[in-house]
């Protein structure tokens, strides 16, 4: 248990996360990508914060910023997917590509 | 120690990888929520109780509400008829297979500095002072952004307008 | 140590036989009360479910049924680890109340897991309402848990009942009791809160459940309720303390006394529909809550 195993395990969970947020066609396994990647920066701040920081409590105040994002994200996320729902009846990213127009 | 947070830590990943392989939704969300829950088991080996105690309470509730709204919008959450819904799939995974690799190597080979001796006291304590205190700001920043995703989400998930109820 | 584990399984295992005699005691009709119906209900019960050949839906998702079955038992006896029964609880966590409140969560996630795993609708509304239910009375509890934590000034359960010793916190704030009172019966699905299971959903999510499915079901939903009732106990009544008896004893005798006030509320109050209570909590309960903290707050300001 040091440092690097809590990084490791930070960049695991990040790059899982990144790849279902790249793949996943529905917008709802999209957003279960981007939390896994908020998570893996969770374990990272709390890491750096035992092992580099523990004067201070900036590491945790971290941690709490990701888990409150983490909760927003998701928020947001499920409002827009019912207002896109709602408008046109799709649920995935690619039926949803002509909002850039 | 070490070998529960090893345990900790494969379950967490293997919980994630499950996460994008299994054909049903009720599945994934739950599989989501034990990676989820394992790092917060990892906190509780590292001193930090109440973090770790707070991730499995927030987590919980948020895979609940995640819960209902994947089976409002997935055609087919029960994964009864498999089917795969992705794009990109081979870009997406060396995308994020690079990224993995940057950033073990460079966790590997950057020279953390030696760990520092522990101030003795409670780290919950001390998160309490801290947001109370200087970090006051952070938390009032926050409040502010919860309120204002409050509203957005209530404005763009209402069907009707202002008036009509 | 063990002997700590022994006596809080040895107490849950006979609040939980308890509070199920009792349920059914006030539940069976005049006739049968009259040859000593209800008390033994619940071996009867057990016996039955034990024997009893599993039913099974088509396509269910057993895998989380039973991850949802499991947790519904195991979440409360978790959270029981941090309730002090007299002496000193089996963990003494610097954030129990914190940990109670996370595993009392996990039933959420348990009732869901089963309403979902049997492929039918009814299990599936009764969880549905679960979670509805869920919303609304977190936050109201959540304040009233926080309110107990500031006036103790730590979330420890020990020290919340050593900060008790002047006066009782169900006397000195009020609101938070009462509204830890009203969201334990909607934690346990219980009584006016039980519509997750109600009669309309023909049993709502344990519809499907048969065997010994059902009877880790039911040992779980009465856990449920004892715990929540013997967490008022340290919370809000004091704890062990009171004359003559020992600690442990006064500790049961206030639980079972909180726990006989929620199983006569099932039998005596009219049902809540979960939506008029969503209202209610949100309009209600928590500017209720805030204020009570607020005036905790000011109280305990030096």
């Amino acid at each position: 248990m040091t440092l690097q195993g809590f990084l490791l395990l930070a960049a695991a969970l990040f790059a899982v996360g990144l790849y279902g947020a790249l793949s996943q066609q529905s917008i709802v396994m999209l957003m279960m990508g981007l939390e896994l990647m908020i998570n893996g920066l969770i374990v990272a701040g709390g890491a750096f914060w035992y092992y580099l920081a523990p004067q201070n409590a900036d590491g945790q105040v971290l941690v709490l910023v990701a888990v409150t994002v983490m909760a927003l994200e998701m928020a947001v996320g499920f409002a827009v997917v019912t207002a896109i729902f709602r408008a046109r009846d799709v649920d995935t990213t690619d039926d949803a590509g002509d909002l850039k127009e | 120690m070490s070998v529960a947070f090893w345990a900790l830590a494969v379950l967490a990943v293997a919980a994630g990888v499950t996460v994008f392989v299994v054909d049903s939704m009720a599945r994934a969300t739950f599989a989501l929520l034990a990676s989820l829950l394992a790092v917060g088991g990892t906190f509780l080996l590292i001193d930090l109780r109440y973090l770790g105690v707070l991730i499995v309470l927030m987590m919980v509730m948020e895979m609940m509400i995640m819960a209902v709204f994947m089976i409002m919008y997935m055609m087919n959450p029960a994964g009864l008829m498999p089917m795969k819904m992705v794009h990109n799939n081979r870009v997406a995974a060396i995308i994020a297979g690079t990224v993995f690799v940057l950033l073990a190597a460079g966790t590997l080979f950057t020279p953390w500095p030696a760990a520092k001796e522990r101030p003795g006291g409670d780290p919950t304590h001390a998160l309490g002072l801290s947001i109370m205190g200087p970090k006051m700001l952070v938390m009032m920043v926050i409040g502010v952004a919860i309120l204002a995703t409050m509203i957005s989400t209530v404005v763009l998930a209402t069907h009707k307008g202002r008036y009509d109820r | 140590m063990p002997s700590e584990v022994l006596g809080l399984a040895a107490a849950l295992a006979a609040l939980v036989w308890g509070a199920a005699a009792l349920d059914a005691r006030l539940g069976a009709s005049p006739q049968s009360r009259l040859v000593g119906g209800g008390v033994a209900r619940p071996w009867r019960e057990a016996a039955r479910l034990l024997v009893q050949q599993r039913r099974r839906t088509l396509l269910p998702d057993v895998l989380l049924t039973r991850i949802g079955v499991l947790t519904l038992l195991l979440a409360p006896v978790l959270a029981a680890t941090v309730l002090p029964l007299g002496g000193a609880p089996v963990a003494d966590l610097d954030v129990g109340v914190v940990w109670f409140n996370a595993m009392e969560v996990c039933v959420w996630a348990a009732l869901w897991l089963i309403g979902w795993g049997a492929n039918s609708v009814y299990p599936l509304i009764g969880a549905y309402r679960y979670v509805a239910q869920g919303l609304a009375y977190e936050l109201p509890h959540m304040f009233a848990l926080i309110t107990v934590a500031v006036g103790a000034g730590s979330l420890r359960m020990t020290d919340i009942v050593q900060a008790q010793h002047g006066l009782w916190y169900a006397v000195r704030m009020p609101v938070a009791f009462l509204v830890y009172l009203v969201s334990a019966l909607a934690m346990a699905f219980w009584g006016p809160m039980g519509q997750p299971l109600g009669r309309d959903l023909a049993g709502g999510v344990p519809a499907e459940l048969s065997g010994a499915d059902r009877l880790l079901f039911l040992a779980g939903r009465y856990a449920v309720l004892v715990v929540v009732a013997a967490a008022a106990v340290p919370l809000f009544l004091g704890g062990g303390a009171g004359p003559l008896l020992p600690a442990w004893a006064w500790t049961l005798v206030k639980t079972v006394a909180v726990l006989v006030l929620l199983v006569v509320a099932r039998h005596r109050l009219p049902a809540v529909r979960m939506d008029r209570f969503m209202g209610f909590s949100w309009l209600v309960l928590i500017p209720l809550t805030l204020a009570q903290l607020l005036v905790v707050g000011i109280v305990v300001l030096p």
